[in-house]
């Protein structure tokens, strides 16, 4: 997929989604640096739950991927930027995907629309066949 | 020399001397050992397994694999099955079947013939000494794998908090595999305990995200089929925000944001109640 979506700073690390051991860890690094730029205790738990969403949908729905997550700097705010990318089947209706209660499985159906609300900048670019790419940031107040 | 000659030389000189030379082998073992394993044990066990190794070889053959060798395999694994339950290391449980090459070795005065014969035999006990270490491997694989479902059981306890009252404190990141584990045990105690009210408590819980609320809801209807009813306590702040914002809902579950609070709400719902099993009116 292009790299349209926001990049973190060169400092990123690469975290491989493909199993849920790897959900969890990735859940553990998004938190660390959470608290490492001084975000709230809610604004870290939206954000580590927003992650654990779109982990889980990389690996459930798009076979498997990775997340890249890193610190990012705009206006002298530092903010907390993931970027979860699959090689998957891609998202055929994104408004749908998009809908509180949508679910093509035994889902809730909420983890991707809600993500969305938990963070402050959200991006999403998928093509049917060629993959997935979900970017969240959250910035400190 | 034939395989068969070989063999039915080898069962000669191991029978000819079995008393001192088993008894050599025991030795050799209780001393690596140092007395973590009683003298009478291993010599049972070192006995049969050279009785074993002598009628394998009788049946005419240097291939462990073969039936001949059946016995000698069952004997070794579970020997090695006993050391790795006892916390022998890995090179200690080898010993004991490789400490047999010491033993059953030439000397000086052995024939030739002999010696080669010997050869064959500390390649057969090498073979077995892996064989060992295979099954010793396995089986330490096996214990821990039990070891992390105990310890699963044991950070999920349900406590019976009241008569007619059971809880569960959750701790920790929460799969599929744990939460089916919290389920059974609290499904369980409700009913080892005749109760009717159950307390989900998740002050423990780092963070509540779909598939978590997914586990509890599906919990909750359980019980509810077996006639209880579920509060769900601990929701501190940061989870009650992130739950409004995640959308999910909770429909009329109770929720507290204390376990107190969630104790106080099940005993009065617990008294209103008309008949419990096993308690009062
Ligand atoms: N990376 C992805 N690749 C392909 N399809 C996806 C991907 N992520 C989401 N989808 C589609 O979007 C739908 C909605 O996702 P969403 O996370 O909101 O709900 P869910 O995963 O089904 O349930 P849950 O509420 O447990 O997250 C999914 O059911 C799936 O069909
Ligand atoms: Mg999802």
């Amino acid at each position: 997929m292009s790299g349209l979506a926001p990049v973190p700073d060169a400092e990123h690390e690469s975290v491989p989604i493909g199993s849920n051991d790897d959900v969890v860890r990735a859940r553990q690094l998004v938190r660390a640096l959470a608290q490492q730029c001084k975000l709230s205790l809610v604004d870290q738990t939206k954000l580590v739950t927003a992650a654990s969403e779109l982990a889980r949908n990389t690996l459930v729905y798009g076979g498997g991927g990775v997340m890249r997550v890193g610190l990012v700097h705009r206006d002298g705010r530092v903010g907390v930027t993931a970027v979860f990318e699959d090689s998957g089947p891609g998202i055929p209706d994104v408004d749908q995907a998009l809908t509180d209660g949508w679910t093509s499985g035994g889902g809730l159906g909420l983890g991707l629309s809600g993500a969305r609300r938990l963070v402050d900048d959200f991006t999403l670019q998928t093509e049917v066949g060629g993959g997935t790419q979900v970017a969240i940031t959250k910035w400190a107040r | 020399m034939p395989e068969q000659d070989t063999c039915t030389r080898l069962v000669e000189l191991l029978t000819a001397e079995q008393e001192s030379l088993g008894a050599a082998w025991v030795e050799a073992v209780s001393r690596t050992l140092r007395g973590r394993i009683s003298l009478a044990e291993l010599d049972r066990e070192l006995r049969e397994l050279y009785a074993a190794l002598v009628e394998g070889l009788r049946g005419g053959g240097l291939d462990w694999r073969g039936d001949a060798f059946g016995e000698v395999r069952a004997l070794l694994a579970e020997l090695s099955r006993t050391r790795a339950r006892q916390g022998f290391t890995p090179t200690e449980t080898a010993t004991s079947v490789l400490a047999g090459k010491d033993v059953l070795a030439p000397s000086e005065d052995t024939s030739a013939g002999d010696v080669r014969a010997y050869l064959h035999l500390s390649k057969l006990i090498d073979a077995l000494g892996l064989f060992t270490l295979e099954v010793y491997a396995k089986t330490r694989e096996e214990i821990i794998s039990a070891q992390a479902e105990q310890l699963m059981e044991l950070s999920t306890p349900v406590v019976k908090l009241w008569e007619g009252v059971v809880a569960v404190p959750l701790v920790g990141t929460l799969d599929s595999a744990r939460t089916q584990v919290v389920m059974e045990k609290l499904l369980q105690a409700l009913v080892d305990t005749g109760s009717d009210q159950a307390i989900i408590d998740i002050t423990g819980v780092p963070a509540v995200d779909t598939e978590v609320a997914q586990h509890l809801l599906k919990t909750v209807v359980a019980a509810r089929l077996m006639g209880a009813e579920c509060i769900i306590s601990g929701i501190r702040p940061q989870i009650a925000q992130t739950i409004v914002a995640l959308g999910i809902q909770f429909g009329d579950i109770v929720t507290k944001s204390s376990l107190a609070d969630a104790l106080k709400h099940a005993l009065r719902r617990g008294d209103a109640a008309v008949v419990r099993p096993g308690g009062r009116a």
